[in-house]
Order: structure tokens, then C-alpha cells, then sequence
């Protein structure tokens, strides 16, 4: 798959301390790379770098086969964290403004936010300040001025902050229709399920490093450890725990279901196949349910940032 | 703001000289007591100050009735066998302590008549006083032969002290506004949408530039609403405009039947100012002034989350600059052309005050040039280093750094 972004070691120092060690990541065309880690990891910095607000030490960085330079600014859409508007200046005219800083004629600029104000239903909105916007509303002219000169890249940092489910869920499928429309989105939060529902690829950064990276199926594929979440009716509960405890690893499990039954995860010994399991259990008694666990993105983040 | 704030100042000006002509509109009316008997003539009523002359009473009916009748005071000359214990014993009396003019214009009055009883009692004529009373005034010359005066001294003080007066005004006016325009986008967060789009260094020279622009706007405004102004003042309070000048004032108290020749002198002496070199060099300083500073407070507005953190760092601004009025003020009173004031108009953070101040008193133009590339160069240097602190500036939030932090963000 064509690459749109490229990231080449690239390392970042402010004095003493070192945001960025040697980080590379690539972006395909047409993608959801989601760019996780905790507070402070220096994903933010990366994405100054790629905003080309700082300059990385070492490293290159490489859109769509050509290094970064000035004139890439009018193909990357910025949707930062720390974000807000000119409070006082209204808000269509702070949209042509910021429309035109990234290369638009004042023509199209106004053409194109027609479409997407009537699109998301705040045409009427043109004439007010941003002051008098509730906090959501501010974010959806927000939203709007990021995608608005049509970017290659789009990178939204937590979009979903300030935010009512409903508009969340608006925003959402926006960001996943532009992404249909060929463009390229890098996604920054802290929010696992928007991870779970969104990203194609992610990437962990942990203090400055780049710890984990690739697709995320891949990536669960390799975190599963052959567990699978089993329901048993049996005659003599207690008799069957001890008798499944002797021969395999055990964990409780807890899932909604209408019978009375034993609920467990099982890990299964390698060498072994599921199909070994399910008829063990079948000997036992009646299986009611059978479950691969597959760690979600939550589960993945936490583990791998503790080992680390 | 940039139109409305000199229609405002003109405004406010208009509003109080119309206030001040209104307030003495009142009469005031003063009893007058005259137990001496000496006085009586002198008493003249203006259209402000009434006097009524009471006789045969005592002082304290006297007293009394001037406090029913809500008179505005009571004046009391005693009889006394001398003069000097005359002076000693005239009381006025009134309700609150009396405006100064009133007291000045009684007590004046009084002087006179007294020192001209004196005058008579020690056998001279005040006639024969006057005829000996000489006014000398040596007349100055340059080398040159250009004629020089006290008055065209005065003048210049008066230009060169206006136009670095103005010059430090507009600096610490607009300095504030680029500083609070910085504070502005740090604090809606709008910042980092901006320089993803435009880069630190050009958004703050945008900056910089837009407000000298403005500044320079303003300026031109002020310079046509004060002429306007100054015709508007002469026809609507009927005031000789050029008499405003107090040397001119002073000068036309001491020589009788002189104020035409001192309006002519006056506008001789305008004349002779090199207007023209002022007004250019105003605007070339005000520009390099202005980049100078402003980049400072650019730089200081993107250290900070607020105004109110502000403080700490305005000191080294303002410090140079009020040492510029100083200086100024002080030296080139004293002695225009030396040595202080000219190494401080060569510095490049005191000069466009300094040297604004002296150049009514004629300063040669390569000096004035000198000056100005200092300035400019300087100013390459100062935003140089604004710039290293805007940029990473404008990222910070939360923490005031200390100066300290501030010297290692310039290595970032």
C-alpha cells in the first residue's frame, strides 16, 4: 500500500529533556493510524513536527514522497488539543480568515463553508461570535476550519472533547467519511473505544519511544494469549472447577447470560487446539458458551505501557 | 480604536474646556468691610466676582448676615493706626475655604493698594517707581548670524519634549496592545491552529509590522485633529492660539504694547525650527522605536499566560524608556549637544526619545543617521531573540518561567 506519511527516526531535545528518541512510523494513503500513549509520551511533539511548528533535531519526515516543506501546510489539516478561536471575531469571518492562512481564495473558502455549514447545520451561526457559542458549538467551527481546504492529512488530536454523544457520533462519521474520500487521517486520544471503532493501524508512544506499532488486528492477533471464556452446565459445579483447575490456567470470568452456570477463562496449553477444549468441556457437561478473548485497545495500552 | 481614541481625546478635551467655561459662570458675590476706608475704590465687580460694600455694622452682624444671605464670603479690613498692622489683620471669612483664584485675585488687589499707600507714606511716587522699572533682554545672535532668543529656546524645549514624549506614549501604548494581542491568542488557544498554518517568525512580524502601521495611523490622525483642534479652540473659546505659549504670556505682562511683535517673534521662532527634519525623523524613530519595543513586548506577552504575570518582565522595558524621558527632560535642557545627551542618543533603546528632544535644537544629520542605522541594526537583533522566546512561548502554558528558563528557550 502507498505510503502517505513517513516518519525517519526522528528525535526531538528541549534542554535537558528528551521528547522524542528516535521515533519512525509510516502512514498509509487512505488510513486511520491512531497515535497513542500517555499524557506526556511526546505524541504532541511528533505532531508539531509533522505540523512543522517545531523542527525534529535528527530525523526526517517525508509527505507523500517528498520531505516536509512551507508549501505542505496547505495539504495537512491541524485539529490540535489545545484549540480555541478569536472569541471576539465572528464566526464566519474567522473561518474565511483562517480558510485563506492555508491557501484558499476568499471565493472558494466562502463556497466551501456554505457546504459544510449547511452540512452540519449552522449556516445561521455566520454572523455571531465565537463568545457566544456554547463550548460544542465553538468545536464544530473548529472541526469545520480543520477539513476545510481539503487536506491530504488530517490530524485531529482528542476531537471529541467537548462534545454531546450525539455530536461525537456526528463528527465521527464525518472523520470517516472524509477518510472514504481518500484522505488520511492520524488520530491522538485517550479514549480506547473511538480507537476500537476508528483506527486501522496504531502506534504507542511511552516516554519519548516508540513501543508498539502496526495493524491493529495484527496487533490483538499477537496480544491474544489462547484464552477463550467458556459457560459449562454441570451437575456438581464444585467437582468440575477442581477437576479444570488440575489441568489448565484459570481465570473468572463474568458475562450476562440466563442459565446458572460455571463461567471461567481458560487458557489453553500450547500445543493444544480449541477444538481439544471444546470437547473436553462437551464430556463435562453442557457448553452453553465459548469465547475467544481478544484483548481490547484498552487492555493492549495499559499492559504494554506496564511493561515498559 | 485606532480613529475613535484622538476623537475621544479631542472630545474629552472640548468636553472639559466647555465644563471649565461653564463652572465659572457662577457669580460669586463677596461682602466687603471696609472699617479703614482705604480700600473702597479698589473694589471693582467683575462678571465672576461681585463686591458688595457694607457699612455700619458690626462684624459680627456683618457675619451673620453674609451667612443668611449665602454670600460666598466675607471680607474684613480693620481700622488700624499703621499700614502694617493692617496687612496683618485682614480675615476673610467664608463658609468652605475659598476657591484659589478668588483669594488670589483679593489678595493681589490688596498688595497693591497697600504697597502703593507705602510707596505715598514714604513720600515716593509709584508714577516715578514705574518710569525707573527697565527691561533688559541681551540680544542673541549664532555665529551664524541667525538671531536666537529665550523664547525660541523655549520652543524648541517645547517640540523636542512633545515629540519624545508622544514617541514614549505610542511605544508603551502600542507596545501594550501587541503584548495583550499575544496574550490574547496564547489564551483562547488559538495560537497553534494559527502557526500550523503560518510560521512563529512571520505571524509575529505580521504582528509588529500591522501595529506600527496602525501607530503610524494615528499618528497622522493626531497631527490632523491637532491643527484642527487648535482652529476649532481659537474660534470657538476665543483664544489667540499663539498665546498659549507661557513665555509669550510672561513677555507680554513685562513689555506694554509688545504682543504684536512677540506674535511675530513667535512665529519667526516656528518658523526657524527645522519642522520638517522633526517630522521625518519622528516617523523614522517612531518606527524603530516602535520594532524595537514591540518585539520585546511580544516577546514578554508570549512568556506569560496572562496580563496580570505581565509585571515582572515589563521592568527591563520600561526601565530604558522612562530613562530615556529623563535624560532627556534633564540634559538637554541643560545643554542639548553634550556628551550625555549624545551617547544616550546613540543607544538604541534611549535614542529615538533622546534624539527626538534634541533635534529642534539643530543636530547635524549624520548624527541623526548614525542613530538611526544603530537603531535599526539593533532591532534586527531584538527580534531575533523575541522571536527564539515567541516561539516557544506561545507553546507554554501554565507555568510563569523565570528568567532563567527564558535564557534556555532561546537554545531550543
Amino acid at each position: 500500500m502507498k505510503k502517505l506519511l513517513e516518519v525517519n527516526n526522528v528525535s526531538k531535545t528541549y534542554g535537558d529533556y528528551k521528547a522524542l528518541n528516535d521515533v519512525s512510523l509510516s502512514i498509509n494513503k487512505g488510513s486511520v493510524f491512531g497515535l497513542l500513549g500517555p499524557n506526556g509520551a511526546g505524541k504532541t511533539t511528533l505532531i508539531r513536527i509533522i505540523n512543522q511548528i517545531t523542527m525534529p533535531d535528527t530525523g526526517s519526515v517525508i509527505l507523500d514522497g517528498e520531505p516536509l516543506k512551507p508549501e505542505h501546510i496547505k495539504y495537512i489539516g491541524y485539529l490540535p488539543e489545545e484549540r480555541g478561536l478569536y472569541k471576539t471575531m465572528k464566526v464566519g469571518e474567522q473561518a474565511l480568515y483562517l480558510a485563506q492562512l492555508k491557501g484558499l481564495s476568499k471565493q472558494e473558502a466562502r463556497q466551501r463553508l456554505k457546504y459544510w455549514f449547511d452540512r452540519l447545520d449552522i449556516g445561521d451561526w455566520w454572523d455571531k461570535k465565537i463568545q457566544e457559542l456554547s463550548k460544542g458549538m465553538a468545536q464544530k467551527i473548529q472541526f469545520v476550519v480543520t477539513v476545510l481546504h481539503n487536506p491530504k492529512l488530517l490530524i485531529f488530536d482528542e476531537p471529541f472533547s467537548g462534545f454531546d454523544p450525539i455530536n461525537a457520533n456526528l463528527i465521527k462519521d464525518e472523520i470517516l467519511k472524509l477518510r472514504d474520500d481518500g484522505a488520511t487521517i492520524i488520530f491522538s486520544t485517550h479514549r480506547m473505544e473511538s480507537v476500537e471503532e476508528m483506527c486501522d493501524h496504531i502506534a504507542l508512544i511511552n516516554r519519548s519511544n516508540k513501543i508498539l506499532d502496526g495493524r491493529l488486528v495484527d496487533i490483538k492477533r499477537e496480544f491474544k494469549n489462547n484464552t477463550f471464556e467458556i459457560g459449562l452446565i454441570t451437575p456438581d459445579h464444585n467437582n468440575t472447577t477442581s477437576l479444570l483447575k488440575e489441568k489448565f490456567e484459570m481465570f473468572p470470568a463474568n458475562f450476562k447470560s440466563i442459565n446458572d452456570e460455571l463461567q471461567y477463562q481458560i487458557k489453553i496449553p500450547d500445543g493444544h487446539s480449541p477444538n481439544e477444549l471444546i470437547g473436553y468441556l462437551t464430556s463435562l457437561g453442557q457448553l452453553t458458551h465459548f469465547v475467544e478473548v481478544i484483548p481490547s485497545a484498552s487492555e493492549i495500552f495499559i499492559q504494554t505501557i506496564q511493561k515498559n | 480604536m485606532t480613529f475613535l481614541s484622538p476623537l475621544l481625546f479631542v472630545g474629552i478635551f472640548a468636553l472639559v474646556a466647555y465644563l471649565s467655561n461653564l463652572n465659572n459662570d457662577t457669580v460669586r458675590t463677596v461682602n466687603v468691610m471696609d472699617e479703614s476706608g482705604l480700600f473702597i475704590e479698589e473694589f471693582v465687580s467683575s462678571s465672576q466676582l461681585q463686591y458688595k460694600i457694607v457699612f455700619d455694622t458690626t462684624l459680627d452682624e456683618a457675619k451673620k448676615d453674609a451667612e443668611e444671605n449665602q454670600v460666598y464670603g466675607l471680607l474684613y479690613i480693620p481700622k488700624t493706626e499703621d499700614l502694617g498692622a493692617l496687612s496683618r489683620g485682614i480675615t476673610f471669612y467664608s463658609k468652605d475655604s475659598p476657591s484659589l483664584s478668588t483669594i488670589g485675585s483679593i489678595n493681589n488687589m490688596l498688595e497693591k493698594k497697600i504697597n502703593a499707600l507705602k510707596l505715598r507714606e514714604a513720600g515716593i511716587d509709584s508714577e516715578i517707581i514705574k518710569k525707573l522699572h527697565i527691561k533688559i533682554s541681551a540680544n542673541q545672535e549664532t555665529f551664524g548670524g541667525q538671531e536666537t532668543s529665550k523664547l525660541g529656546s523655549g520652543l524648541k524645549l517645547a517640540f523636542g519634549g512633545a515629540a519624545g514624549y508622544l514617541l514614549f506614549m505610542f511605544i508603551i501604548i502600542y507596545g501594550n496592545m501587541i503584548m495583550r494581542s499575544v496574550i490574547e491568542e496564547k489564551t483562547s488557544r488559538v495560537i497553534e491552529v494559527i502557526i500550523s498554518s503560518v510560521k512563529p517568525r512571520l505571524l509575529l512580524l505580521g504582528k509588529i509590522l500591522g501595529t506600527t502601521l496602525a501607530g503610524l495611523t494615528q499618528f497622522m490622525i493626531w497631527v490632523v485633529l491637532i491643527f484642527i483642534l487648535m482652529a476649532v479652540a481659537s474660534s470657538v473659546f476665543g483664544i489667540d492660539t499663539a498665546a498659549a505659549s507661557p513665555s509669550q504670556q510672561m513677555l507680554e505682562q513685562s513689555v506694554d504694547g509688545g504682543a504684536q511683535k512677540m506674535v511675530h517673534d513667535l512665529m519667526l521662532e516656528i518658523n526657524n525650527l527645522p519642522i520638517l527634519n522633526l517630522i521625518i525623523m519622528f516617523i523614522l524613530f517612531f518606527v524603530g522605536g516602535y520594532l524595537l519595543y514591540a518585539s520585546l513586548y511580544a516577546a514578554v506577552g508570549a512568556a506569560v499566560d496572562s496580563e496580570t504575570d505581565t509585571q515582572q518582565f515589563m521592568m527591563p522595558i520600561l526601565m530604558p524608556l522612562m530613562l530615556a524621558v529623563y535624560v532627556g527632560v534633564f540634559t538637554v535642557i541643560d545643554n542639548p549637544h553634550g556628551t550625555v545627551s549624545q551617547v544616550f542618543s546613540y543607544i538604541p533603546f534611549t535614542s529615538p526619545v533622546v534624539m527626538l528632544m534634541r533635534i529642534p535644537f539643530g543636530v547635524p544629520l549624520w548624527q541623526q543617521l548614525i542613530s538611526i542605522v544603530i537603531l535599526f541594526l539593533t532591532f534586527f537583533g531584538t527580534v531575533w531573540f523575541a522571536a527564539k522566546i515567541y516561539r516557544v512561548g506561545i507553546l507554554m502554558y501554565g507555568k510563569k518561567p523565570t528568567y532563567k528558563e527564558l535564557f534556555k528557550w532561546l537554545k531550543y
